[in-house]
């Protein structure tokens, strides 16, 4: 066992360890709530600090990581920060914060029991994510990957009633169980495949490039690894995100729309690019199944959606859809459309949190779950309902926000490989996810409301006010400046050409 | 002294164990330090050889009375063996701490002096088993590990113990004959008791291999230990046996005995017909504990997933981790024979964890029914902790020890050829998991109305055991040690990479 303190060096382990201590200072304080969440909010303003500082230090051309601990040779909890670690990084950390600030004004709204354990729960799984984020082999992604998908389950089953027990039960069963049947043995193959010395370092350009595997093995690695990594919501091991609803609603907007999932997408970057590398893909012919998959989702999870009545169910099955268009953008194996998938993590994440956060405020201020009962809420809640118009432009696609940016991006790809399916499914996909949401911001704002509404406004308390506003106003920065994220994912994705 | 440790392992229980019927008669408080003491001889005398190998390299030979084998009686220990003697000799002091208060609550007054004394034999004479390098004497051991196992799982004063304790009376005797009738047809054929001697009567004539008298013998050995390691189909006796016996004799029996038979097997494959018999004398063999061990791989997990009884779900999950342990031995290459022989320490510790939780249970309800693990978590988080722990090794999560078994298990299979058994392990981590989620759940996310059947934690004298025993879950997991040790182990055996 190497137990390794370089402090400059170990920049990841001390990330994890602030929110580790974050989880123990929140247990400490749990009798008084006003200083628990006061831990809380330090802890991810903290934590997003050094992520920060991380970033300019490996901006500034510096290896940061170490190994932490070693089992046996080969099989080892190390950290290496990299460009794909960074920007997952800084999306979960500083999502944090706003997400935190949220949660205060939330729960408390609600009155909602065991707030420590939701505090301390959400700790232990960014601590997760920052370690997935950082980890340097595939074996400690592994452990990461478990680690969220155990302490999530608290959040989920949150209420613990027996929809919530359901919802949990599904949700574990999927995660759990994709990453055993599946990841497991992928991790297991390309350990056996990698050579003479078995590794699972991460590799720019791939730790498999130069196997002497067969082909048949690698390419049933990487459909394993891809099938176990279910967190990415591609179909047909999603259903578990819908079922994840049933937590409260900032579980729904930080876990599932953005640490969660993206850490499901986040791993399929990594095997894409860091273990089976765009070459060897390319020449296996695997990424396909991939592609396909991808697109099958992003249209039927769009078509799911659509029929929703359910605000935060509708969200779900558009977070589906949206994941694939990362899994997409990485499986065309084009550089510029892997600019786009990759880049679209950042901007997914603040797009989708608005919009969570928002159906989350109208719960909170008007106890409303359903689409059909929106009528001319934009009337009283016209901050929220500006900011879930905001978020919605994202999702379609359309200026000035975020999501434009890598649509631009994947279709410049798609072009650029001549895959012209592609190309229909990205279309077909925007016009659903308008037919989806715009609906819902006319009902809000152009629809009378309902007899015996009380005029007058009436927002969700303010920390919830504040929190959307903010992740509205970065959906609509990362339009105006994309190039921290784009340039992060052109680094992953090895794209050299010209920018717009 | 350092040169008599192999005999005062062993002895020191033994005669603690015999004498003290005698001492309890003068001053019952006596015998609870005296099992403690002297099982926490016997582990500082294993640990200390243990260490004593790995530094040195070489095996440390004992001779009766100087008498030089196959003449005398001898002892030895290597890597292999000085880990099952460390594993034995452990888990013993731990059961030994841990039963000060569930015997006085489960073992009647007037029994329980000869209790603790009955438990020092057996313990004696499972490190006898282990420790000898003389085959009959393997069998006497065998009989006194046996003879006291049945006496601990008969004396929980329940009419199912008895039953329990008769019938694994019944089958372990069979199992018994057929290991003594094995050494018969040995003795028939080589003259000689001594394990090295046998052994090298063997490597000098490997046409003794097509004898019919000695497939025979290895026949009746591979059938007599797999009764007596309940290694499935034969392990009918063993899910009553650990359901029943009092919980100090579940703790111990579960943690120890299956595998010190396993480890006979490993000792008599390797120590006494040697490498060839099953690379080239009888490879047919080897298919058939494939078979039977992935059996039990699979179908032990599978059927503890439908037990209400904690202790009954346990021991039919004990049923499949053997199978791990056999498995080592069929994969014949140095990766398969680390998993199979980490896994002798990493399913002790697991299993020990939860067999302490299973006793904790008992000690605070009364009966084992998993439906009282409800609402656990609150109540008494340090043992909920332990349950945690020991599951996910149960599981193989990784950092835990039991991926560490798994894993190499499955990469001494795909060395082997044998590509299924890694669906194998598959299958069977996700049915562990099934039954390891469907307990935690009750114990950390019961509903709130319902009332904790457990009401407090449990005395520190059974929490300190519980607690090392998951701890060292976790350091079997986490650090390389136990993984050298055991690959050094396996290169000794001599088995290819």
């Amino acid at each position: 066992m190497i137990l390794a303190f370089d402090l400059l060096a170990s920049g990841p382990s001390v990330s994890i360890g602030i929110c580790l201590l974050g989880v123990l200072g929140i247990l400490a304080t749990r009798r008084m709530p006003n200083v628990r969440e006061g831990v809380s909010l330090t802890t991810a303003v903290v934590n997003f600090g050094l992520v920060l500082w991380m970033y300019g230090r490996f901006q500034a051309g510096e290896t940061l990581g170490s190994t932490l601990l070693e089992i046996v040779p080969g099989l080892e909890i190390g950290f290496r920060v990299d460009a794909l670690g960074i920007l997952f990084a800084l999306v979960a950390s500083g999502l944090w914060i706003l997400n935190t600030l949220y949660s205060i004004g939330y729960m408390r709204a609600h009155e909602e029991p065991r707030q420590t354990r939701f505090y301390s729960c959400f700790a232990i799984a960014i601590a997760a994510c920052m370690g997935a984020a950082f980890s340097s082999n595939l074996f400690s992604m592994f452990a990461f990957y478990e680690l969220l998908t155990i302490c999530t389950y608290p959040l989920v089953i949150h209420a613990q009633t027996d929809t919530a027990r359901a919802g949990a039960k599904r949700y574990v069963t999927y995660l759990l169980g994709a990453s055993l049947c599946f990841l497991l043995p992928a991790m297991f193959l390309i350990w056996q495949a990698s050579g003479a010395v078995p590794s699972l370092q991460f590799a720019e350009g791939g730790l498999l490039a130069s196997s002497t595997a067969s082909g048949f093995t690698l390419g049933l690695a990487f459909l394993l690894a891809v099938a176990g990594l279910a967190k990415c919501g591609v179909m047909p091991l999603h259903s578990w995100l819908p079922a994840a609803m049933v937590a409260p609603t900032p579980v729904s907007a930080l876990l599932h729309a953005v640490a969660v999932v993206k850490m499901g997408v986040f791993g399929v970057c990594r095997i894409v690019f860091h273990v089976f590398g765009v070459d060897l893909l390319g020449r296996l012919g695997v990424a396909d199944v991939l592609l396909y998959a991808a697109c099958f989702t992003i249209v039927v999870g769009s078509l799911v959606a659509l029929v929703q009545d359910n605000l935060k169910r509708r969200l779900a099955y558009s977070t589906i859809s949206q994941l694939s268009y990362i899994l997409l953008g990485v499986a065309l194996l084009a550089p510029a459309a892997g600019v786009g998938g990759v880049a679209h993590i950042g901007f997914h994440a603040v797009s989708k949190i608005t919009l969570f956060f928002a159906a989350g405020a109208i719960y909170v201020a008007a106890h409303k779950t359903k689409v059909s009962e929106l009528d001319g809420i934009g009337r009283r809640m016209p901050i929220t309902m500006a900011a879930f118009t905001i978020g919605a432009l994202s999702m379609i696609g359309l200026p000035p926000t975020a999501g434009i940016v890598s649509k631009w991006w994947l279709v410049r790809g798609a072009v650029e490989v001549e895959q012209w399916p592609v190309l229909a499914v990205l279309l077909i996909s925007t016009l659903l996810n308008a037919g989806y949401f715009l609906p819902i911001v006319w009902r809000a704002f152009f629809r009378p409301s309902p007899e015996g509404t009380p005029s007058g406004l009436k927002e969700a308390p303010l920390p919830c006010v504040i929190a959307l506003s903010g992740t509205a106003l970065l959906t609509l920065l990362c339009f105006f400046y994309p190039d921290l994220f784009v340039d992060l994912a052109a680094e992953v994705a090895g794209y050299e050409g010209g920018r717009p | 002294m350092v040169a008599h440790l192999p005999v005062l392992t062993i002895m020191i229980p033994l005669f603690a164990g015999l004498f003290m019927p005698l001492l309890g008669r003068l001053n019952r408080a006596i015998v609870w330090p005296l099992a403690v003491g002297a099982l926490g001889f016997a582990t500082f005398g294993s640990i200390h050889m243990l260490v004593d190998v790995a530094t040195t390299g070489e095996a440390i030979h004992y001779s009766f009375g100087g008498w030089a084998l196959p003449t005398g009686i001898g002892y030895r220990v290597d890597l292999l063996n000085g880990m099952v003697l460390a594993m034995i000799a452990g888990a013993g002091l731990l059961t030994s701490i841990w039963m000060l208060r569930p015997a006085q609550k489960e073992i009647p007054d007037e029994g329980r002096t000869s209790y603790y004394a009955v438990f020092l034999l057996c313990c004696a004479g499972f490190l006898g088993i282990t420790i000898t390098a003389d085959i009959f004497n393997l069998y006497v051991f065998l009989e006194i590990a046996s003879i006291t196992s049945y006496v601990l799982i008969a004396m929980g004063g329940r009419r199912q113990a008895l039953y329990a304790g008769y019938s694994y009376l019944i089958v372990g005797s069979i199992g018994a004959t057929f290991i003594l009738l094995g050494i018969g047809h040995l003795y028939m054929r080589t003259g000689s008791l001594g394990m090295a001697d046998i052994l090298s009567q063997f490597q000098a004539d490997t046409s003794l291999y097509t004898l019919s008298d000695v497939r025979t013998a290895f026949a009746f050995f591979t059938v007599g230990l797999a009764i007596k390691m309940a290694l499935f189909p034969l392990h009918g006796w063993q899910p009553s046996a650990y359901t029943y016996a009092p919980s100090p004799s579940s703790l111990f029996i579960a943690s120890t005995s299956t595998k010190v038979s396993a480890y006979a097997f490993y000792r008599i494959c390797f120590g006494v017909f040697g490498l060839a018999f099953l690379t080239d004398g009888l490879p047919e063999i080897r298919q058939i504990v494939l078979v039977m061990s992935s059996a039990a791989i699979v179908l032990g997990p599978l059927i503890a997933i439908r037990q209400g009884d904690l202790k009954r779900l346990l021991a039919y999950s004990s049923v499949g981790q053997i199978g791990y342990i056999m498995l080592g031995v069929v994969l014949l290459n140095v990766d398969g024979l680390t998993g199979g022989i980490i896994h002798f320490w990493n399913h002790a510790a697991a299993k020990g964890s939860l067999f302490c939780v299973a006793g904790a249970l008992v000690f605070r309800t009364g009966s084992s029914r998993v439906s009282d693990l409800a609402g656990m978590g609150r109540r008494a988080p340090w043992t909920s902790a332990v349950l945690t722990v020991a599951g996910c090794s149960m599981v193989g999560v990784p950092m835990t020890a039991g991926f560490l078994s798994k894993w190499y298990l499955a990469a001494g299979a795909l060395e082997a050829d044998y590509v299924f058994v890694v669906p194998v392990l598959i299958a069977s981590s996700v049915f562990t998991a099934i039954y390891v989620w469907r307990v935690l759940q009750l114990v950390w996310f019961a509903p709130k109305d319902v009332e904790p059947a457990v009401t407090s934690e449990v005395p520190w004298s059974m929490r300190i055991p519980a607690l090392a025993l998951g701890a060292a879950c976790l350091v079997f997991g986490l650090t390389p040690w136990s993984v050298d040790l055991a690959r050094s182990a396996a290169v000794a055996l001599g088995v290819g990479s």
